[in-house]
């Protein structure tokens, strides 16, 4: 098999132009005759059902929670970045792009990304006219502040709630053309399979979680914007619910996986507090504004911060990255805190934190400025923790927060299964091995409002007269297979609660193949999740029936999912022999420990095409072309 | 700690409910309600008995899922969603009552879960701007001062959970409804259907069997969102506009 990612002719700013002038365009006759399904309404989801029911297309949109509004995009706090230069400080186009790319440690597409970076401001737009409350300065200007991984202030925020205030904007958006009947919306409804008639995506089954209902549904194409595969780690920032399923099953369909080892550890979570956690909260990267993160020079040094003199303080950040300092890149900062911790002069319980310390910007500021900016995510802290960060430094820790890899898409955003798109955080394709904060929320939407609209033409093109019913025998025997798969785990009958198996299995990928991955660790890991998969399958307890709401048996389908992906995690993370963004195998650093990339080896997406169950997984490459920046050592000091 | 609980147990809509009492013992006093509740069910489960349905999903009190009432308080005690309740702020071996919503427009769909999409189709009924994607001028044309931007941003914030119809003795979801007309109200984005949304929102809620509104401020303290109760009287003053407007005859 050969990957190709249909990358327009031109050079790199003039790229998605080329494409528009020549996509295939499918007119509005045409177009109320296709139908699409979405599957997931975060802000990929949400944004290209409403968008493609704006242009006349029918659509039927799919999601798990009990309203299109919960999916977890709502959770993100710190902001959208967006190439405006409002500030006038320097921005464009072109650093937005170059940042992406150098922050992903040049493992991202190159014309995927100026794309990005291009309808970046037309985001923001969209948003604006929506009704999306961004913070504003008094004279009304939209006001912006600075992220991780960029010397400009391009992010654009609604207090600590943009993401959500994004997703309610979609929802809004999607909410009005369901209104109207333009999309049929489904609940409650989570994706267990996906349906190929000669090779092609044109169909999903589905399960009713309320009240066990297997159903099955036809399209032209099928869209999955279903998110990221954090929760394999079990204790991640990520929503309870978020999981790998549709895109696990989709990938056993046949669509290449890619690069499943590139995860990224946020820097700033509240630290773990003890083994009932059911997940780990995030205090956003904005923060890393005013705050300065710093640790005790001496070792196990058990004083309050408060009685550190400043002399007896190591703001590590600040000393190893002077010119980006405390907004080093997640990747960075992350593992700069996993190094002052294994060194034993890491705080708080166990050893596993560092503190954030807001002293000096309240001093300079003043108190209500800083409750203005974080006041709710102070508040959120004080709540979990029960201190004030406004009278001591918060601890922070990193976790588990988003991940980077996922179902291969060419430049049309189409996997490898023909009529099979994937948006958002659920493809692989911007943020190579790290993502930079406030990228996550352009993706997302940047696919939805802006790609899909214009790319899903060159798939629907080849289409007329191809239509297909769900009484098709491929539509019966996928949802056969379902049923028997839901039948095989209610008839375990054993008596350990699912979240064990999850807790056990997050604790092997979080040693194994988390901050710090190596050979030998991830040959063990690899035993382990097959040992684990094994016990799973013999003595998992799921109580009740599968006619009924049963979370017991929800949440066992999906880990039984995790199960089998997080071998493929550690097999991805084996197979990369260097060290890039978030994947740092610890046989290749630098001699100051940073992250040693070989690039005349590993300039490629890895692929992975599924072989069947108990063969091992094929290896497909993409080389990745630089033409218009060349591969540097990313350096941030 | 120690707890006694006693949580609501219902098969489905049309089958009566009941509590069952449960000895909740050694739960550290660090975890949140809901993992207090994941220890209690993963017990169950180990003794083969069904554990108790409830909904959550990001647990940091801004997806809106999680939603119960706690000792007869809506979200529980304190500020924040369910999920935001810890078992330090309960003393060791209190009597803790745990049941669903209790709201006509609510169903409930399975112990402590209940259906909420009413609030979904009020939404769908006019709260959005009509607006396409690709035709937006660009985002700094329109200035919007600061106190406006927040005010509406405080009004956006609300998550949707549903806890101010259940805190109100006449099920009114008019925080909920005036919270989205003040948010979109306040903008000048949203001026153009300003009179229609206020009037076809509140048509749809009434149709959906909540309640209105009879100044009793019981969901301005329950909400974890903070939504102020001076949302409620936006929307009655918007509905008034547009319903006079309605009546005699002017164009929207």
């Amino acid at each position: 098999m050969i990957l190709d990612a249909k990358i327009p002719e031109g050079p790199v700013d003039k790229k998605w132009t080329n494409f528009k002038n020549n996509a295939k365009l499918i007119s509005p006759a045409n177009k109320r005759k296709f139908k699409v399904i979405v599957v997931g309404t975060g802000l990929a989801g949400s944004s290209a059902s409403a968008t493609l029911a704006e242009l006349g297309y029918q659509v039927e949109t799919f999601c798990f929670h009990d309203s299109a509004r919960r999916a977890h995009s709502i959770a993100a706090q710190g902001g959208i970045n967006a190439a405006k230069n409002y500030q006038n400080d320097g921005d464009s186009i072109w650093r937005l792009f170059y940042d992406t790319i150098k922050g992903g440690d040049f493992r991202a597409r190159e014309a995927n990304v100026y794309r990005l970076a291009e309808v970046s401001g037309n985001i923001i737009d969209q948003c604006v006219s929506q009704g999306v409350p961004f913070a504003r300065e008094y004279g009304g200007q939209l006001t912006n502040r600075s992220f991780g991984g960029a010397q400009v202030s391009r992010t654009f925020y609604a207090k600590g709630q943009t993401g959500q205030q994004l997703l309610l904007g979609a929802y809004s958006a999607l909410s009005a053309q369901i209104g109207l009947g333009r999309v049929k919306m489904h609940e409650n409804s989570e994706m267990l399979d996906l349906v190929l008639v000669d090779g092609h995506a044109k169909g999903i089954v589905v399960r009713d979680l309320i009240t066990g209902e297997i159903t099955t549904h036809a399209a032209d194409t099928v869209l999955l914007c279903t998110g990221g595969y954090s929760n394999v780690y079990y204790l991640s920032t990520n929503a309870r619910g978020s999981n790998v399923t549709a895109t696990w099953r989709a990938y056993k369909r046949g669509a290449a996986f890619a690069n499943p080892c590139y995860t990224q550890i946020h820097p700033t979570c509240i630290p773990v507090a003890g083994d009932y956690q059911s997940k780990l909260t995030l205090m956003s990267e904005s923060l890393r504004n005013d705050g300065r993160v710093w640790v005790p020079k001496k070792k196990g040094d058990t004083r309050l911060p408060q009685e550190i003199p400043e002399e007896e303080r190591d703001y590590y950040l600040e000393r190893k990255y002077p010119s980006y300092g405390n907004l080093a890149p997640r990747d960075i900062a992350s593992r700069s805190a996993k190094e002052v911790c294994d060194e034993g002069r890491g705080v708080g319980p166990g050893g596993l934190g560092v503190y954030l310390d807001f002293s000096a910007a309240i001093a300079r500021l003043g108190e209500k400025t800083i409750r203005e900016r974080y006041g709710n995510l102070f508040e959120m802290y004080h709540n979990i923790t029960g201190e004030s960060a406004y009278e001591r430094p918060m601890r922070i820790y990193p976790a588990v927060h988003y991940t980077m890899g996922g179902l291969w898409v060419d430049y049309n955003l189409m996997s490898t299964i023909p009529g099979l798109h994937v948006l958002g955080e659920a493809n692989f394709s911007d943020h190579g091995a790290n993502r930079l904060g406030a990228s996550a929320l352009m993706q997302g939407l940047s696919d939805g409002y802006f790609v899909i609209p214009n790319t899903l033409g060159e798939y629907l093109s080849t289409q007329f007269g191809k239509k297909v019913s769900t009484d098709m025998p491929e539509f019966k025997k996928t949802e056969e297979e379902v049923r028997a798969r839901v039948e095989k785990l209610l008839a375990v009958m054993g008596n350990v609660p699912v979240d064990e198996f999850h807790r056990q299995l997050g604790l092997i990928i979080w040693n194994e193949c988390g901050m710090a991955r190596s050979e030998a660790g991830l040959k063990k890991a690899i035993a382990d999740v097959r040992a684990l998969r094994e016990r799973f399958w013999k003595e998992v307890a799921i109580p009740g029936t599968g006619t009924e709401l049963n979370q017991s048996l929800e949440r066992a389908g999906r880990v039984a999912d995790f199960l089998e992906f997080g071998e493929l995690m550690c097999i991805d993370a084996l197979t990369r022999e260097e060290s890039c963004g978030g994947h740092f195998r610890v046989e290749h650093q630098t001699p100051e420990g940073e992250a040693l990339r070989h690039d005349d080896k590993f300039a490629e997406v890895y692929a992975w095409m599924f072989q069947g169950e108990s063969s091992q997984p094929e290896l497909v490459r993409e080389p990745l072309h630089y033409e218009a920046v060349h591969l540097a050592t990313r350096s941030y000091k | 700690m120690n707890f006694h609980l006693r949580l609501w147990k219902q098969k489905s809509a049309a089958d009566k409910g009941e509590f069952i009492k449960i000895h909740a013992t050694e739960i550290p006093s660090e975890c949140s309600f809901l993992e207090m509740l994941d220890i209690v069910n993963n017990r169950l489960t180990r003794e083969g008995k069904e554990p108790v349905s409830f909904a959550s999903d990001c647990r940091e009190g801004i997806c809106g899922t999680c939603h119960m009432v706690i000792n007869g308080v809506p979200q529980g005690p304190g500020r924040g969603a369910a999920c935001q309740v810890y078992m330090r702020k309960f003393e060791n071996g209190q009597t803790i009552t745990v049941e669903p919503f209790r709201v006509g427009a609510f169903p409930i769909v399975k112990d402590l879960v209940v259906n909420r999409s009413a609030y979904d189709r009020i939404i769908r009924s006019g709260g959005f701007i009509s607006e396409h994607t690709g035709g937006a001028p660009d985002a700094s044309t329109t200035l919007i001062p600061k106190p406006v931007a927040d005010s509406a941003m405080d009004a956006a914030a609300c998550i949707g959970c549903g806890a101010c119809a259940a805190a109100c003795p006449n099920s009114s979801p008019m925080l909920f409804v005036g919270a989205k007309v003040t948010h979109l109200g306040l903008l000048p984005q949203g001026q153009s259907e300003r009179k229609s949304r206020a009037r076809n929102m509140v048509r749809t809620m009434q149709e959906e069997g909540f309640g209105n509104c009879s100044n009793y401020y019981a969901c301005e303290a329950v909400c974890p969102a903070n939504v102020p109760a001076s949302v409620i009287a936006m929307l009655n003053r918007e509905y008034i506009r547009g319903e006079v407007s309605k009546t005699v005859g002017a164009i929207d």
